[in-house]
């Protein structure tokens, strides 16, 4: 993967830090709706780490999956049911637990369905997910339909020494702020690496890959399953903020939510999905707020975005950032840099 | 379990497999020779149910309300296609997910403006009210015959005009080799144009005849959506043979699978397909 450009670091460098900064000043802002607005910032960063684990997949390896939300809930539904009842869990076990189980609930997908490709690949991750959807909607131990709670959030502590309260919004915040850039920062490194080579040579043409001595099948088997882990870890953080978990983190719909934000955003740069989640939650909130029909507006800009905007915002971003260089020799670098997503992948 | 009650309950599942097939097939149509991938096809089912329940209250009878929505729901098709479709053809399929996603918020907020976001019921009509006596006890009701019949008949129509017609051979000639039909003099956006419509006016047609028995809401579409595209990756993709064997087998399933094992019905279906995704991964007859 290429450097971005500096425009667009000095960018994302910005907009994190005004992000960060948002806990400290947003009640001047907004008094009595802070509250409101940093619990919505905190949702608005989990779906965002969702929707940078599947880019891993949609975007850099070309598999468009549907079982992001499977991973998510199976984590939630983990924490909630290993928490005892009226005591806080242990932050380090129970993600350690979360993680183990989505990585494994991954695996064991991964194996029976990664022979499968385009959209057989997308029903056959819908199959399962829906599969799972039902597991908890329909068993007593799940709380059925209704879901179940988690009273108190876990812990965080080293030998007794509490190093964040995440009953306090704002540590929360902090919190997922921080993973979202840590994850961020490290699938970036892990895309420079041979391991993300291989699976952009997969999106681009499988066959070569192989022919290169790799084994495709294995390459995409870890990218599903790094890509599961890391949407279990949202669904931990997700089920930590509401203490409440349902069969509607599991539904198909939430992928199909994840699935717009990265092509929104712009696929295969990572930073896209994560402006793709923050531009798709932003603009429901905004239209939900001014009308009842907010449906309508938003699918209408969705649509205009299509036609518009063909590699999404992280497209125009880099489309505007090349514009501005007058250098040819830096053109012909940036306008492959710009064609993230030119190739049909389903 | 007495033999009616099998036969009330395989009944019940050849008509709830008869009438996906009318979903499935359009879905499977399109998907075949315009290679899109229509998210919005469950809306267009919603659509077809509402205009049922809205001209059925206005009309006072099912059958003209039928009469009368087709061509509306035909005509949607057309203008969806010319107006957004068109202008994807060229693109990425996800570009056309995406789309099609904007699509079913638009038609979605569009329903609930112009009729609610309430439950409604369509009457039967006054002609298939009755029912037929099986035994003394059990009786089946012949609207639901009707349905099965109607698409039944449907079903054998579509099969009549794409293996037998010059127009069937367009079509089918598309979906395997769109540059040579192009090549043969033929204008392959006429061929679109009439496919997607053709595929909106089925899955219309399959909501306005399910109403009465269905009754009318606001999910149904997202509900119907996914079930459609399990039939048509089961029978193999663009196969209209394979979405017809398909849709009577995950509407068997289904039906039995909430018979005999109540709790767990929900994944019948889903766990079908993933057997049969494991043994064929690109579909029975694909």
């Amino acid at each position: 993967m290429r450097p971005l450009p500096r425009t667009i670091r000095y960018l994302l460098l910005a907009l994190t830090l005004l992000l960060a900064a948002f806990p400290l000043f947003g009640e001047s802002l907004s008094g009595e709706q802070h509250s409101y607005h940093l619990q919505q910032l905190t949702h608005i960063m989990i779906l965002a780490i969702v929707a940078l684990s599947l880019d891993l997949l949609v975007g850099v390896t070309g598999m468009v999956s549907l079982a992001q939300a499977a991973f998510f809930g199976i984590a939630g539904y983990s924490l909630v049911l290993f928490a005892p009842e009226f005591e806080a869990v242990n932050f380090w076990l129970a993600l350690a637990l979360c993680l183990a189980v989505s990585a494994a609930a991954a695996l064991l997908m991964g194996l029976l369905i990664i022979r499968t490709s385009g959209i057989f690949f997308i029903m056959a991750t819908i199959a399962f997910s829906q599969m799972l959807y039902y597991l908890f909607h329909d068993s007593a131990f799940a709380g059925g339909s209704d879901g179940i709670y988690l009273f108190l959030k876990p812990e965080v502590a080293i030998a007794g020494v509490q190093l964040l309260d995440l009953e306090n919004p704002r540590s929360l915040f902090y919190l997922v702020l921080g993973s979202l850039v840590l994850l961020y920062l490290l699938l970036r490194t892990c895309l420079r690496a041979p391991f993300g080579r291989v699976l952009l040579g997969i999106k681009h043409n499988e066959e070569r890959v192989r022919s290169m001595g790799y084994n495709p099948l294995f390459y995409k088997l870890a990218a599903f399953v790094i890509a599961g882990t890391i949407a279990g870890y949202a669904g931990m953080l997700s089920a930590t903020q509401y203490g409440f978990v349902s069969p509607g983190q599991v539904s198909w719909q939430l992928s199909a939510h994840a699935l717009v934000m990265v092509i929104l955003g712009g696929m295969g740069s990572l930073f896209g999905p994560i402006l793709g989640a923050f531009a798709f939650e932003g603009l429901h909130q905004l239209f939900a707020g001014l009308t009842p029909h907010w449906e309508l507006p938003m699918g209408l800009v969705v649509i205009a975005m299509v036609l518009l905007l063909p590699r999404g915002i992280a497209g125009l971003l880099l489309q505007l950032c090349s514009a501005r260089k007058a250098k040819p020799a830096d053109d012909a670098a940036l306008s492959t840099a710009v064609a993230v997503n030119k190739e049909t992948s389903v | 379990m007495d033999f009616s009650t099998v036969l009330i309950q395989t009944m019940n599942g050849l008509q709830y497999g008869l009438l996906l097939f009318l979903i499935a097939s359009g879905l499977t149509l399109i998907f075949g020779i315009m290679q899109i991938i229509n998210l919005a096809h469950g809306a267009l089912y919603m659509v077809g149910a509402y205009l049922a329940f809205w001209l059925t209250a206005l009309t006072g009878n099912l059958f003209l309300a039928i009469l009368l929505g087709l061509p509306l729901a035909a005509l949607l098709g057309v203008l969806i296609e010319r107006f957004l479709m068109q202008a994807l053809y060229r693109r990425d399929h996800l570009d056309q997910v995406l789309m099609t996603f904007g699509m079913i918020l638009v038609i979605d907020s569009l329903r609930s403006i112009a009729w609610g976001n309430d439950v409604h019921s369509v009457a039967i009509p006054a002609l298939l009210e009755g029912s037929i006596q099986l035994t003394e006890t059990l009786e089946y009701p012949v609207y639901r015959l009707f349905i099965s019949a109607v698409c039944g008949l449907i079903a054998l129509a579509m099969y009549g005009v794409l293996q037998r017609t010059r127009l069937g051979i367009v079509i089918r000639g598309g979906a395997s080799n769109r540059e040579m039909v192009q090549g043969l003099g033929i204008n392959i956006r006429v061929i679109y144009s009439l496919v997607f419509a053709a595929g909106t006016a089925l899955t219309a047609f399959a909501g306005m005849i399910a109403a009465p028995v269905s009754s009318v809401y606001p999910g149904m579409g997202n509900q119907i959506l996914i079930i459609a595209f399990v039939v048509v990756v089961i029978g193999g993709l663009g196969s209209i043979r394979g979405a017809f064997l398909a849709a009577l087998l995950v509407g068997l399933t289904a039906t039995w699978g909430a018979v005999l094992v109540p709790e767990y019905a929900g994944m019948a279906i889903y766990l079908l397909m993933a057997v049969v995704l494991l043994f064929k991964p690109r579909g029975l007859f694909a």
